[in-house]
């Protein structure tokens, strides 16, 4: 039996302990915010927050969340992902979005810990996820848009 | 999965695959060099088998971030430093690796992991860097991390970071011998002087 | 192996949003479930309109990131003078009489999407759908009212008499315009009344997308639905001689094992489940009719057809004048297979319960797959429903003449023996070692120029595989060549004296697929960088020797080079110890031109900017089109910089997820200046033509900053 908090639930599973968390939220939860992409931490669609801090979920095991909180997409809250979802759709960043969910939540990420970061600060934490559709020019604008936001 | 092929069935059966598995020596042989710096010398030189393995290298850089896999090519996703040695703001080690290595559920290989999983400092970074130089450097507690001696011992012979490079997970060459015999060659290192290969 | 939890089933009855026909945007479910009750008004097969206001476009062409939801639904919301937050959008499911592409010709009526005619395709005919309905509206309102229908306005989605003092929403008015006659050939607007058509109104899919509601087909979820992956043969061509499913039905979890004409099927309770069991098979495959040509042997046999010649496809004069060149230049391109990689992979869902079959899937040639999957259950057309929902992508790979990823569904279905759902999810390592790449080409190029600099003569010669061949597709080549081989080295604008375009069709059990921008992924590269290096050796600018071989009447042409020139401050090759390349490339009857400003970082390419001018007709939505362009130059970008699929001697590919089949990271995007020709001219699409210049763009820029010619991708494959 694994026990863990996802979105501020508890949940209790028993389950193969090599089980992807990924697969867990969404086979087994039904939270499908969170994509497939790779499943070997290359592209970032599977990204969650694991005890506040971002998490690939393909590679990791649900034995490994004993006790964490995982909050995936669905249940995020904040100003920072309030103002990413708001710079994100002012400027119409997704295209086939995929990603995106990914993207939102390492964004997000990233202006809890650098509210105003430089390009380079959005090189580096945006670099582990994949956009196929090349976003990246809206990505990093809204990034830069929402950091704005948060100045107030 | 396993595949097999009609054709060559017979010959994968019988064609089982030789690894050249790098070895290490004991400190015992080198027990026949007199001089004892020389002794001492040649101990850190096989050391240096284990020091400048791609297991130990690719998370010892100089500059930039860290290296993968055996012919030691750019991390992907690409990554940085970081102030902490740790990555960057938003895409940290702890992103991707963990406290163990985790073996991939669809394709061949795993990611590695540790507890904790990060960069050497760049005062200890030793890609590139002659053994000598190393060697130099890993006594210099300005670059050691302020290690004395005895400090060294213990990284190398008890540290499970360290101890990491021979239980790497699938898909990854082991660093040669065990750490347990990097252990006894340290501390016979140590304790002929610990003198550097010239 | 999973016990149901009562805190997962009280997770479910939380609510995960799993609607399946989605509409988008959401957020008015309540509403929408109220207004479903009521029957809505279908003026066509195109628009629903519900009581409480809201307007459903049936999109029928596949939303896989390139906006036919917005676009489309734009032109009816036009013609029909709603509000914009009235709009609402939905696949269409498959029916060919309906939702056929006319584009693709009439012959054999075809729903699909491709080749980027979404908004060329739809342009009037859903102009026309939005037009019937607003008469309709406008004729319930007159009737009811009884005022005369010309006094009668809509604006913004509101139907009003000024005389009278009355007005209504188009919900109110649904009923009674349902009883309207259908007018055959409604008129509609001049292009200068446009409201919404060229502006950019919100994208009605981005909500969803940016916050993790949006619903693709791994989100699909049906009772006792059990997850499969299948067992591919590893190498093209082979086939299962044998296997042994004993340890991977004992893998908790997987449920059964199955042999189907793909490979071996693999049925779970859960994805992982699923994938464990296919870990734990152990199979036997036939190789005697398999590929085991390595991609050094492949291109070596290429080569030798290119020198050959092949057949002639396009030809204008005898090429036999380039014996009298006073200077020839000569050039062997060599392009690596290449997969899509769309960040979903492949994945459906298959239900069959009493003789009727309903799948679920980003689906791109809905009619082509429909008639598959019936064939393989045996059941008539009309019982088979595919639900189209949103596509995680796709660049050509879900455009299957093959039908072979709904026909593996089918066959899984089948081979259950029993009624169920299933999910088929193909892994990334599936999808970039199955096949249905991009042809691997070789180019030859010759062309003379005489003592004063012109061009005399042109040769180019393709070799590659064809892609319709084989398919349903190939009735529409019509006994001909596969023009989709050698399109953009034939059709070229320029003069170039004598002409000759060659091609050499090469057989393989490697699947080949259009790969967006098709041919033109590889002749507009050919063709663009050849030229640049004839026109310096020949002393001429790249953009005004280009301007030079233009005849009078290529307008259009001229116009996005000289835009690109003048947004890109062009002055010449080099600037600042930067590289500056241009190329242009019309596909899909959009013209783009592209410049690339380029550095050199330690031997490795680094591109700071690109400027794009695209002339595509009446942009109906200049943000859609400006996306469209950027992302097609991150595609083409990380393409060029780092992509091939090859084949180690023996067959098998090398290449396995995206740590050897890198995708472009945003450290490596450049700036993207985008500037839109204003056009009186029928819109045509923005999908796939923004990709082809960059790079050739890139590495005319790159030889001009170094010297170094690149005649083969990737950059990364020369360079290192």
């Amino acid at each position: 039996m694994t026990s863990f908090t996802v979105n501020g639930r508890d949940v209790d599973l028993d389950i193969d302990p090599d089980t992807p968390l990924l697969w867990v939220l969404r086979d087994e939860l039904r939270l499908t915010g969170t994509k497939f992409g790779c499943g070997v931490a290359q592209c970032g669609a599977c990204t969650v927050m694991l005890d506040g801090m971002p998490r690939r979920s393909c590679v990791t095991p649900i034995s490994m969340v004993e006790g964490s909180e995982v909050t995936t997409i669905e249940g995020m809250e904040g100003p920072e992902i309030t103002a990413v979802q708001t710079a994100w759709e002012a400027i119409d960043v997704p295209q086939c979005g995929w990603c995106q969910s990914g993207q939102v939540m390492s964004a997000t990420a990233l202006l809890q810990q650098i509210p105003s970061p430089t390009d380079e600060d959005i090189n580096n934490a945006m670099a582990g996820n994949v956009c196929r559709c090349a976003t990246y020019v809206r990505i990093r604008q809204a990034i830069h848009d929402a950091a704005k936001t948060l100045e107030g | 999965m396993k595949h097999l092929s009609a054709i060559f069935t017979a010959a994968l059966l019988c064609a089982s695959p030789v690894f050249a598995q790098d070895s290490l020596s004991g400190p015992e042989a080198f027990a026949d060099i007199a001089d004892e710096t020389e002794r001492s010398a040649a101990i850190f030189e096989e050391m240096g088998k284990v020091l400048t393995h791609p297991r130990c290298l690719n998370c010892h850089p100089v500059t930039g971030g860290p290296t993968q896999g055996d012919d030691m090519r750019p991390h992907s996703p690409p990554v940085v430093r970081g102030d902490a040695d740790f990555g960057a703001a938003g895409m940290n080690c702890s992103t991707c690796h963990s406290g163990q290595n985790v073996e991939f559920t669809s394709d061949q290989g795993s990611i590695p992991g540790h507890d904790p999983w990060m960069l050497a400092p760049v005062e200890m970074g030793w890609v590139d860097v002659p053994l000598a130089d190393i060697c130099t450097q890993i006594k210099d507690p300005e670059r050691n991390g302020g290690r004395d001696l005895e400090a060294i011992h213990e990284h190398l012979a008890e540290d499970g970071l360290v101890g990491w490079a021979w239980d790497p997970g699938k898909g990854r060459t082991p660093a040669p011998g065990t750490q347990e015999t990097l252990g006894q060659l340290t501390r016979a290192w140590i304790d002929t002087g610990a003198a550097c290969p010239s | 192996m999973t016990a149901m939890q009562t805190t997962r089933r009280g997770f479910l009855a939380g609510g995960a949003g799993l609607m399946l026909a989605m509409t988008l945007p959401l957020g008015k479910a309540r509403a929408q479930a109220a207004a479903a009750a009521a029957e809505p008004f279908a003026p066509n097969a195109f628009i629903r309109i519900a009581p409480d206001d809201t307007v459903t476009v049936m999109i029928k062409h596949l939303e896989m990131g390139q906006g036919p939801y917005t676009g489309l639904s734009t032109l009816v919301a036009e013609e029909l003078d709603a509000d914009w937050a009235q709009m609402r959008a939905e696949g269409a499911p498959a029916n060919a009489a309906e939702y056929y592409n006319s584009a693709f010709g009439t012959a054999l009526l075809i729903q699909g999407t491709g080749g980027s005619t979404a908004i060329a395709n739809s342009y009037m005919q859903m102009r026309k759908a939005g037009a019937a309905a607003r008469a309709m509206l406008v004729a319930a309102a007159a009737e009811e009212w009884g005022v005369p229908a010309e006094e009668i306005t809509v604006k913004a989605g509101v139907v009003a008499h000024e005389a009278s003092g009355k007005s209504s929403g188009f919900g109110a008015l649904s009923q009674a315009a349902a009883g309207q006659p259908v007018p055959e050939d409604p008129p509609v607007k001049d292009a200068k009344d446009f409201v919404l058509i060229g502006t950019d109104v919100p994208k009605l899919d981005t909500v969803a997308k940016t916050t993790g509601k949006a619903v693709f087909t791994l989100d699909v979820f049906r009772d006792g639905m059990l997850t499969v992956v299948v067992a591919h043969p590893p190498k093209f061509g082979a086939t299962v001689a044998s296997f042994d499913d004993k340890a991977a039905l004992e893998v908790s979890g997987v449920e059964m094992v199955r042999q189907i004409p793909s490979g071996i099927a693999v049925y779970a309770t859960n994805t992982y489940a699923a994938m464990k069991g296919r870990d734990a098979l152990t199979v036997e495959w036939d190789d005697v009719n398999a590929e085991t040509r390595g991609t050094a042997e492949l291109f070596e046999e290429y080569s030798k057809a290119v020198a050959a010649g092949g057949v002639t496809v396009e030809e204008n004069d005898d090429i036999a004048v380039l014996e009298d060149a006073a200077q020839i230049l000569e050039a062997e391109y060599q392009f690596p297979y290449l997969a899509h990689a769309p960040l979903e992979p492949l994945d459906a869902v298959i239900e069959v319960k009493e003789g009727k079959a309903d799948m679920w899937y980003g689906c791109q040639f809905p009619t082509v797959d429909r008639g598959t999957v019936a064939q393989v259950l045996g059941l008539p057309l009309e019982d088979v429903t595919i639900n189209v929902i949103l596509a995680g992508g796709s660049f050509g790979r879900r455009a299957q003449g093959s039908a072979h990823l709904a026909a593996e569904a089918a066959e899984i279905a089948k081979a259950s023996g029993r009624d169920g759902a299933f999910k088929l999810v193909w892994t990334r390592e599936d999808d970039l070692k199955g096949g249905y790449y991009r042809p691997m080409t070789v180019h030859k190029l010759r062309a003379g120029l005489d003592v004063d600099g012109n061009i005399i003569g042109w040769e180019n010669v393709v070799a590659n595989q064809s892609i319709m061949t084989g398919t349903p597709m190939e009735a529409m080549l019509q006994g001909g060549p596969d023009a989709t081989s050698f399109e953009g080295s034939s059709g070229l604008p320029y003069n170039l004296g004598a002409k000759r375009i060659g091609w050499a069709k090469m057989e393989s059990p490697v699947s080949v697929l259009w790969w967006r921008s098709v041919g033109h992924t590889h002749t507009g590269y050919a063709v663009e960088t050849f030229l640049d290096e004839v026109l310096v050796a020949a002393g001429k600018d790249p953009v005004q020797g280009r301007l030079d071989l233009l005849p009078a009447d290529a307008v259009r042409e001229r116009g996005v080079i000289e835009k690109v020139a003048e947004i890109s401050g062009w002055t010449g090759s080099t600037r600042d110890g930067k590289g500056y390349g241009i190329a242009y490339v019309k596909s899909f009857g959009t013209y783009v031109a592209e410049v690339v400003e380029i550095e050199n970082r330690d031997g490795v390419p680094h591109i700071t900017k690109v400027w794009c001018a695209v002339d595509c007709g009446i942009p109906v939505n200049p943000n859609v089109i400006r996306a469209q362009m950027e992302g097609g130059v991150g595609f083409a970008l990380g393409t060029a910089l780092h992509d091939r699929i090859t084949l180690a001697p023996g067959g098998e590919v090398e290449q396995s997820n995206f740590h050897d089949y890198p995708m472009l990271r945003i450290s490596e995007m450049p700036e993207v200046e985008v500037a839109i020709i204003q056009s009186d001219a029928d819109p045509t699409g923005v999908g796939e033509p923004g990709v082809p210049p960059l790079a050739p763009a890139m590495a005319n820029a790159w030889r001009a900053l170094t010297g170094t010619k690149q005649y083969q991708l990737p950059f990364s494959g020369a360079i290192s």
